[in-house]
């Protein structure tokens, strides 16, 4: 059987760097609800990551992503200075030095993605959606956080992708395919979404318009998260979501403000955060270590 | 720091606001007292700093657990707001 809703697993390293020449080897490990992403810092310059989805059992998503970031890299957990642990299974993470939320690791990471003048970062995970406000170093500002329903994250997309048997990645692109704009379908829950559009569908709607009418639903359901904390420029999105054309294009749309090109996956943002809060913490300790 | 702790959903939006940075300033923390459904921590953010916080697991039913100090009429001023000497804290709804 065919599932259209499992996106394609996939590890990278940085061939051209000898990390073995690097002084600060750090790593977080972002163990989210859906996804999990284990990724290595070298003297502050991403070294490799690896981004699989989150199986039942946190610690060995975690192992399992940490082993496939390395895999081929020649450097074993011993070789990393300070791991921090990250998103909902943060805590579960069996070799970190330390803990710390999503949030504050999320606007670390778009910060060195995108740079110092984003001011609001939506992560659009996998089983919530964050509106984060940060200053140019990457501290978080302001944030709110919904994950009280599926609908408006990608759990949501997941379920639509295998309701009209369309591939997740090929989701947004489809969406846009459309000559107007349909009304949205009900964006306050995942499973009236579904029976909506299972409707819509036997009306003898296209793929698209129905695609459309939930990329629709899920962007209205976010402006209204952004409208609570307030949005500024520059405006940047991480998270699984923000590689849907079709949501990213109606957000900017409703909000009227162009989010910046990603530069990195969006995916990584989290573990990126957390492998820079690892690099700051590991100098901290080395410093504490060599006055004694 | 402005933490907006709560959700929306399909019934409205349902947030408590605490701007840490003003938090951080107290010594008294009256307000985690104050609440008589016990909605109201402190916490070690991730910058170090003492501050308050919602319960985790309150956080997606704070529309339930707030409502007994939420009257429809004569609604007395909420505990922890008037607890708070820094106007840090506030409800959405």
């Amino acid at each position: 059987m065919v599932e259209y809703w499992r996106w394609k697993e996939y590890r990278w390293h940085d061939e051209s760097k000898d990390w073995r020449k690097g002084e600060f080897i750090t790593a977080g490990v972002d163990v989210g609800s859906v996804s999990s992403q284990a990724l290595v810092v070298v003297d502050g310059e991403l070294y490799s990551f690896s981004n699989m989805r989150t199986g039942s059992d946190s610690p060995e998503s975690a192992r399992k992503a940490m082993a496939w970031a390395l895999e081929g890299t020649g450097m074993t957990l011993d070789d990393i200075g300070f791991v921090v642990g990250t998103g909902y299974g943060r805590v579960n993470v069996p070799f970190s030095n330390k803990a710390i939320t999503e949030i504050a690791c999320h606007a670390r990471g778009a910060n060195y993605m995108y740079g110092s003048s984003v001011r609001t970062v939506l992560d659009m995970g996998g089983q919530d959606c964050k509106v984060i406000r940060c200053d140019e170093k990457g501290k978080v500002t302001a944030f709110a956080m919904n994950d009280k329903c599926a609908a408006g994250t990608g759990r949501g997309m997941e379920v639509f992708a295998d309701l009209l048997a369309i591939p997740i990645e090929e989701v947004g692109e489809l969406s846009l395919q459309v000559d107007e704009e349909p009304e949205p379908v009900s964006s306050t829950c995942v499973v009236f979404a579904k029976s909506e559009a299972t409707g819509l569908l036997r009306e003898g709607w296209p793929k698209s318009k129905v695609l459309a009418a939930y990329c629709s639903a899920m962007a209205h359901r976010i402006v209204t998260l952004l409208e609570q904390v307030g949005i500024e420029k520059e405006f940047a999105i991480t998270g699984g979501i923000g590689k849907n054309i079709g949501v990213v294009k109606r957000l900017e749309d409703e909000i009227g403000i162009k989010a910046l090109p990603p530069t990195y996956d969006t995916q990584i943002a989290g573990a990126l955060g957390a492998a820079l809060f690892a690099q700051n913490l590991l100098k901290k300790k080395l410093a504490e270590a060599s006055k004694t | 720091m402005k933490a907006h702790y709560g959700y929306k959903d399909g019934s409205g939006d349902w947030f408590i606001i605490i701007d840490t940075d003003k938090c951080v300033e107290c010594d008294d923390r009256g307000c985690v007292p104050a609440c008589p459904w016990d909605v109201l921590e402190i916490i070690l953010d991730d910058y170090d700093d003492e501050v308050c916080a919602v319960v985790e697991d309150q956080r997606k039913k704070i529309k339930y657990s707030c409502a007994p100090c939420k009257p429809d009429r004569d609604r007395p001023p909420l505990p922890c707001v008037a607890a708070c000497p820094y106007d840090a804290l506030e409800h959405s709804w």
